[in-house]
């Protein structure tokens, strides 16, 4: 059995060490949230939080994540109220597809608890995730939005 | 029941007497034609009396309407709502959307109208025919169909909002009738009618049954744009909310009672079978139930995604290559080489004597443009589910032709169409690929072969990118002649590699002495629409070879188009040069290239301002872009359209290469066809330019012009002409080919 902390609440998987933790997340917790884009690390479509920092779930197997806290996009949202992030991302009407942004919205959470107030710079370097529909300068006006809310 | 023509394609439709449970319908079909109680049983709830299809308007003011479109981010299903909207003065707070399902009484015919002719403007004589005649294609081919740019242009324009106005009609008919005041005292804002005189109002809602015993109106008139309420102001999309916190559905999203997971993987060469594997290797392991064979396939089925691919890893099924075993892109772009230097052609267009004036001609600029093939990448890799089950099949996937592949899956499974329960859902991406539904009949392959049990059944991005439907590769030769006053009045375009309608290849320059000609044949790659599918190939090789004849001219890129483009092109041209001060000197290191391009009914200008890094890579700074596309319903959502066509063609610039070998794509994940990310993408700036003409495209004419504008500034920059794509193939400090390509 393999234990994970998911969005602040402990759950027993029956499942392989190597199983990569995307595909625990969305077949075995029916967390769908976290995209399927590449399995390859590459996209970034997965990513989720681990210990507060990005994580291309694709690519962690569920034996490596051991105690860390995972948080993934369903975390997010409280009740009806979206995380300042979220409102951001509303406001600014980043996505497109959206199939991607769940993912972006992960990274750009956890490029804000470090950096709150990040530079062009700064997002260039932490926003690595594909947006095939291509809405950078959204998602790059959504990140300074929700720095400065 | 009765249809009014409201001009020579249009009949609207509405359902008197009906109306028992307080609702109202509006409907509008280019034809009448057996299908609308059908399309009415579709669409109708429980509560609500609906007499057509399209737009619905309840008691409680909710109005309704149904698009018969995918929504894959292109925001074109608020548009269309906005569209109605107005023309129906409703409250924008009341508006929802709903996709029409898939059903023949919802065929588009604008698409296909688009498509067969190209985008040209229909000569009013012959407008009603060409309508009746792609309705009649549209019915009979199974078109359902998302693209072209079509959906605002087409069915919003075309059908929706003259539904919505007569809507609005019908409302005020029976507000008079039932305050016995003229009609025309009528007024309407925000879902309210009003009657001034007798201080009388009353909402939508309350109106609707009555204005359900009316026919709609014979004389329809549409808003003048000046009178535009929602129309042209910049409205949050409908379907946003979902696509923040996770709950947005895709069809990978699904999830069942029972459901299980299949991977699939199919012959390595497109139109290869397979021989035999053995399932034993995967039925060994955990959580696999079957192995499942088709001609071209084999699927694993687990009880979790995971499990299904790691158990396909292990089998070694056995392939035929067929025909295209031998197919290489190496040979194709040779073929390609020879055939445009060739003699053997099939004309375009024609205009004056190019080959006396390029003879002629007191200056000659010729120059050979190659471009690769493409993948379209979207971000979701294909996924489906299917069940099928007491001789019915219910399936789940995401495609741009629902209609067609509603019947393709009742065939492939062996039922009756009406024994079919297909939901469209949310694409992750389209751009093109979901136009193609051969992913969705994997669900129902599987699906046999489960007992019952739903099945989904998903794609690695290797699968999808060694079995897309391709951008076509193609070679151009471009000859231009000057005279001694640099006016370009000759030019020839021999290309290879035709799929889009003739009008598309047509020279959007005012060249007396033209000849725009193509050989097809050279390149057996499956091929697909690509976004601006045929733009993208003119976009780049004539607007890089403009800038050649430009500077072969002695003259300014910008001035010299200026000179030979029409008054709406020239606007544009003027509006990115102002935006970018084109006239200014760039910062250091850096030049500016620029292009345009028409297409989908819109023009667009475009600015790239470029350096080249240590690397020898260009890096793309900034984005200008100039749009005229008539009339732009939601400003900002079509900003984001040309702002992502953008990002879409810059990553096929800088590294976009599809390339085939023994018949096998040897590109596989994002590694090896790379995307532009955060850190490569270039500011931008939009400006939308105001004019009469007729609306345009928003989705695709951002993306066929940027790669001429990227390589025209690194000629700018450098002095190197790079007439071949990707440009990461070259090192631009010298304009050397790079050996390891």
């Amino acid at each position: 059995m393999i234990s994970l902390t998911i969005n602040g609440a402990s759950h027993a998987l029956d499942v392989e060490e190597d199983m990569p933790l995307l595909w625990a997340l969305r077949d075995v917790l029916n967390l769908t949230g976290s995209k399927y884009g590449c399995g390859v690390g590459a996209c970034g479509a997965c990513t989720v939080l681990i210990n507060g920092q990005a994580v291309r779930s694709c690519s962690m197997p569920v034996g490596a994540v051991g105690g860390g806290r995972i948080e993934t996009i369903e975390s997010l949202k409280q009740g009806d109220t979206l995380s300042k992030v979220q409102q951001a991302w509303v406001e600014t009407q980043a996505p497109q597809c959206g199939y991607c942004q769940s993912g972006q919205i992960m990274a750009a959470t956890a490029l804000l608890r470090a950096k709150p107030r990040p530079t062009d710079a700064d997002i260039d370097a932490a926003m690595t995730n594909i947006c095939r529909c291509g809405a950078y300068e959204q998602i790059r006006a959504a990140i300074h939005r929700a720095a400065e809310a | 029941m009765a249809g009014f023509k409201v001009s020579r394609r249009l009949v609207l439709y509405s359902l008197g007497g009906v109306a028992a449970a307080g609702g109202l319908a509006v409907g509008i079909a280019a034809m009448p034609y057996s299908t609308l109680p059908r399309a009415r049983e579709l669409v109708g709830k429980d509560g609500e009396s609906v007499l057509r299809t399209w737009i619905r308007l309840g008691a409680d003011d909710a109005v309704t309407v149904f698009v018969p479109h995918v929504d894959f981010g292109q925001g074109s299903q608020t548009a269309v709502a906005m569209m109605v909207a107005e023309e129906m003065d409703a409250d924008w707070k009341h508006m929802r959307v709903e996709e029409a399902p898939a059903d023949a009484a919802f065929a588009n015919g604008a698409l296909v109208r688009n498509f067969l002719l190209g985008n040209v403007h229909v000569p009013q004589a012959l407008d009603g025919l060409a309508n009746f005649g792609s309705r009649r294609m549209a019915q009979n081919m199974g078109f359902q169909i998302t693209g072209g740019s079509s959906a605002v242009r087409g069915t919003g324009a075309v059908t929706l909002a003259p539904a919505g106005a007569a809507a609005r009609w019908m409302l005020r008919k029976a507000a008079a009738q039932a305050w016995g005041v003229p009609l025309e005292e009528v007024e309407t804002e925000a879902s309210v009618l009003h009657h001034r005189a007798s201080n009388r109002s009353a909402r939508y809602g309350q109106m609707a049954e009555a204005a359900a015993r009316h026919d709609p109106p014979g004389d329809l008139k549409l808003k003048e744009r000046a009178a535009y309420r929602i129309v042209g102001k910049t409205t949050p999309r409908l379907d946003l909310p979902a696509k923040v916190d996770g709950t947005a559905h895709y069809p990978h999203d699904l999830r069942l009672e029972g459901m299980l997971y299949a991977a699939a993987r199919q012959a390595p060469v497109i139109g290869g079978t397979l021989l035999d594997v053995d399932p034993a290797p995967a039925m060994a392991m955990r959580g696999v139930k079957k192995v499942v064979k088709t001609g071209d396939a084999v699927f694993v089925v687990a009880d979790n995604t995971w499990r299904a691919r790691v158990a396909l890893d292990a089998l070694e099924p056995r392939w035929n290559d067929g025909a295209n075993g031998q197919v290489s892109s190496g040979a194709i772009m040779e073929a390609m080489n020879r055939g445009v230097a060739g003699a053997e052609f099939k004309t375009d267009h024609e205009a004056g004597d190019a080959e006396t004036a390029l003879s002629g001609a007191a200056t000659k600029v010729e120059a050979l443009y190659t471009i690769p093939f493409l993948a379209h990448a979207p971000m979701a890799p294909p996924a489906m589910a299917a069940q099928i089950k007491d001789g019915a099949l219910e399936i789940w996937c995401a495609v741009q032709n629902p209609l067609g592949a509603m019947r393709e899956a009742a065939k492939r499974a062996g039922v009756k169409e009406d024994k079919v329960r297909f939901h469209n859902m949310l694409m992750g991406g389209g751009f093109g690929r979901g136009g193609f539904a051969d992913y969705a009949m994997h669900a129902v392959d599987v699906a046999k072969e489960t007992d019952g049990a739903p099945v989904q059944v998903s794609w690695t991005r290797e699968e999808d990118m060694t079995h897309d439907w391709y951008r076509q590769a193609s070679v151009a030769k471009l000859e231009g002649g000057l005279d001694a006053q640099g006016r370009l009045v000759a030019f020839r375009n021999s290309f290879s590699e035709r799929r889009d309608s003739a009008e598309v290849s047509a020279l959007q320059y005012e060249v007396p002495n033209h000849l725009i000609r193509y050989v097809n044949g050279l390149n057996p790659v499956r091929w697909g629409y690509w976004r601006s599918v045929d733009n993208t190939l003119h976009g780049f090789t004539v607007e890089c070879f403009m800038d050649e004849c430009a500077r072969a001219a002695g003259k300014d890129p910008a001035e010299f188009r200026r000179a030979h483009i029409s008054e709406r092109q020239r606007a544009v041209l003027d509006r990115v040069a102002e935006i970018s001060n084109w006239g200014s000197a760039p910062p250091e290191g850096r030049a500016r290239g620029i292009a345009l391009r028409e297409s989908f009914g819109t023009v667009v200008g475009q600015v790239a301002e470029v350096s080249v890094g240590d690397n020898g890579q260009v890096r793309v700074h900034h984005v200008w872009s100039a749009a005229d596309a008539g009339l732009v319903v939601n400003p900002g959502n079509f900003i984001s359209q040309i702002e992502g066509g953008v990002i879409f063609g810059l990553s096929a610039a800088l590294y976009g290469e599809i390339s085939v070998e023994n018949g096998r794509v040897r590109e596989q994940n994002f590694p090896d066809y790379d995307m532009v990310r955060m850190a490569e993408a270039p500011r931008q700036t939009v400006s939308i330019v105001e004019s009469a003409s007729r609306i345009g495209g928003g989705g695709e004419p951002g993306t066929p012009a940027i790669a001429a504008a990227v390589a025209n500034g690194v000629f700018a920059l450098t002095g190197h002409r790079v007439r071949e794509l990707p440009l990461r193939h070259f090192d631009l400090r010298s304009g050397a080919r790079r050996a390891s390509a």
